[in-house]
């Protein structure tokens, strides 16, 4: 369990700095064809700094309260309060999250937190009717899972990033576009250039070249990255789920409710919706596979949790995946490293005092 | 001379490598413990929640005494044995988890006594408890079964023997009823 927490941590790691990466590379590149690179890295930084300061400071209260949540407390929902502490225990998280309902009749669930002590779980009024006991702890779960894995984190690292190319690159076009046209307008035009003599003007439209086409390349290549990502990291939460609750048919079950239910959130936006369950901007009829998709389909988790045989660990969870969709692997082997591997799921709760020791 | 640098160098990645390896040890071990921790806070509560099921139960005439004085026993005895290793706690608490299904069990055959509102939230209580004690017992397990795979495997083994790392335990609770063999009846 902890092998795999910490093999989610350095692939964090890695991503936010391969999407910095493309960020200062787009900054540099069009500063090169504005005459500055130091200025383009300078101004990427400042751009990047500035935004994330405001996620940071945003955080959570934001979210919870733009959704309307309610906190709760263990005398107003107990079973509620009850399952988000089997799911911490489970989970080895330090800190008891927050728990906040949100009343609304749409069916939804959601996780939030800058670190793992500061973290809180919500859940819409309607989904805590509908579901009995073990979908809730299969929700739960999933949602303690994207806490202890820093997910919530890391979207928002990377949904900065990503909101930082797209805005650098809009200007991209238009300093392009203004350079461009002062430099075929007029000869003295002069630019502050580190390359000395002839052939400058050559090099010049190449780098401008090269600068617009990151400046249409890298917020694709950035989403591409976001989403895939996200998708990602909804089936590790998956797996984390089925791992902590020793059901996966819970989850599984609650998901197959989810996805019938078409009433959307109402504060749902598009920076968020990582965070939910399930995508809240499905509708009816609407491809939700596609790239730009925060989750992977509902009907494909519903079926690689099911096919997870009698197992409930995450090389189960592997296996069911290979199985399903046919190729690759979603776990990195360093996190299946130290883990169980013959884990058994047991059979579903029955409500009734069954002393189990 | 480029001998001499070469077994400096050679020392100082073996003195690294027992560094990382030393500390990751140490960590594993800590969580091992912090995990028997939380199994410890649930088993109390369990312990706690006894006496006044105890008591609840008691005051039904003719409930049959064996059975409320089995679960006292297995109680105070599973107490008594809080500070012993994991596997002897968990043939203690086996053996209380045995006695209390079949107080349930008894339960079933008096109506009032199901109806009763401080048996039922008592019983709701217990119920929460044995799941906490669930979840507490699989992070325990699976974090003893990453401490021993790191005492155990190479290269890490070498740092463990040296440095005095001891496997750990696993908590495995089995009732008796799960013991005796299944009886199938036509």
């Amino acid at each position: 369990m902890w092998e795999q927490i910490r093999s989610n941590q350095i692939r964090s790691a890695v991503l936010v700095t391969l999407m910095a990466l493309i960020l200062l590379l787009v900054g540099f590149f069009i500063g090169l064809a504005l005459g500055s690179p130091i200025a383009g890295l300078i101004i990427a930084f400042i751009i990047w700094g500035i935004m994330t300061l405001v996620a940071f400071f945003q955080g959570d209260s934001i979210l919870l309260s733009v959704s309307g949540a309610k906190k709760t407390s263990r005398a107003d929902n107990p079973q509620l309060y009850n399952v988000v502490e089997e799911m911490k225990i489970a989970s080895g998280l330090e800190k008891m999250p927050d728990v906040y309902i949100i009343d609304d009749p749409a069916l939804n669930a959601f996780a939030t937190g800058r670190d793992p002590n500061h973290a809180a779980v919500a859940i819409t009024s309607g989904l805590l009717q509908k579901l009995n006991r073990d979908e809730l702890q299969g929700v739960i779960g999933h949602e303690i899972s994207h806490i202890k894995n820093r997910d919530v984190r890391l979207m928002s690292l990377l949904a900065v990033l990503l909101g930082a190319i797209v805005i650098l690159a809009n200007y991209a076009w238009m300093f392009a576009f203004l350079g461009g046209m002062n430099a075929s307008g007029t000869n003295t035009n002069k630019r502050r250039s580190s390359r000395g003599g002839g052939g400058t003007g050559i090099v010049q439209i190449f780098v401008v070249v090269i600068a617009l086409i990151l400046a249409i390349l890298a917020p694709i290549l950035a989403q591409l990255i976001y989403f895939a990502v996200s998708r990602k990291r909804e089936y590790l939460a998956d797996a984390s789920s089925a791992l902590y609750t020793r059901y996966p048919e819970g989850l599984a079950s609650a998901l197959e409710k989810l996805s019938t239910s078409t009433t959307q959130v109402k504060a749902a936006n598009k920076a968020t919706a990582p965070m939910y369950i399930i995508n809240p901007f499905r509708k009816k009829g609407m491809s939700m596979s596609d790239l730009t998709s925060t989750h992977p389909p509902t009907a494909e988790r519903i079926r690689i949790l099911r096919a997870m045989g009698g197992g409930a660990s995450l090389a189960d969870y592997e296996r069911a995946y290979k199985q399903t969709k046919g190729k690759g692997g979603i776990i990195p082997p360093s996190a299946l490293a130290g883990e169980p591997t013959a884990t058994q799921s047991r059979r579903a709760s029955t409500y009734r005092v069954v002393a189990t020791g | 001379m480029l001998a001499l640098w070469i077994i400096l160098a050679i020392i100082v990645i073996l003195l690294l490598f027992f560094w990382g390896g030393y500390n990751a040890l140490v960590k594993l071990r800590n969580q091992v413990k912090n995990a028997w921790a939380q199994i410890d806070v649930q088993l109390n509560r369990r312990h706690d929640l006894i006496p006044n099921l105890i008591e609840t139960v008691r005051g039904y005439k003719d409930f049959e005494r064996s059975t409320l004085e089995a679960v006292t026993a297995a109680r105070n005895q599973a107490q008594a044995g809080a500070s012993a290793n994991p596997a002897e706690r968990a043939k203690l608490e086996g053996a209380l988890g045995g006695a209390l299904s079949r107080l349930m069990a008894v339960v079933e055959a008096y109506p009032d006594l199901k109806a009763n509102q401080s048996f039922l939230a008592l019983q709701t209580q217990l119920a929460e408890t044995e799941n906490k004690i669930s979840s507490s017992r699989q992070v325990y397990n699976d974090t003893v079964l990453g401490l021993n795979n790191k005492i155990q495997m190479f290269p890490s083994n070498i740092v463990a023997s040296i440095a005095g790392f001891k496997a750990a335990e696993l908590f495995k609770v089995e009732t008796p009823e799960e013991k005796e063999p299944v009886q199938v009846k036509f």
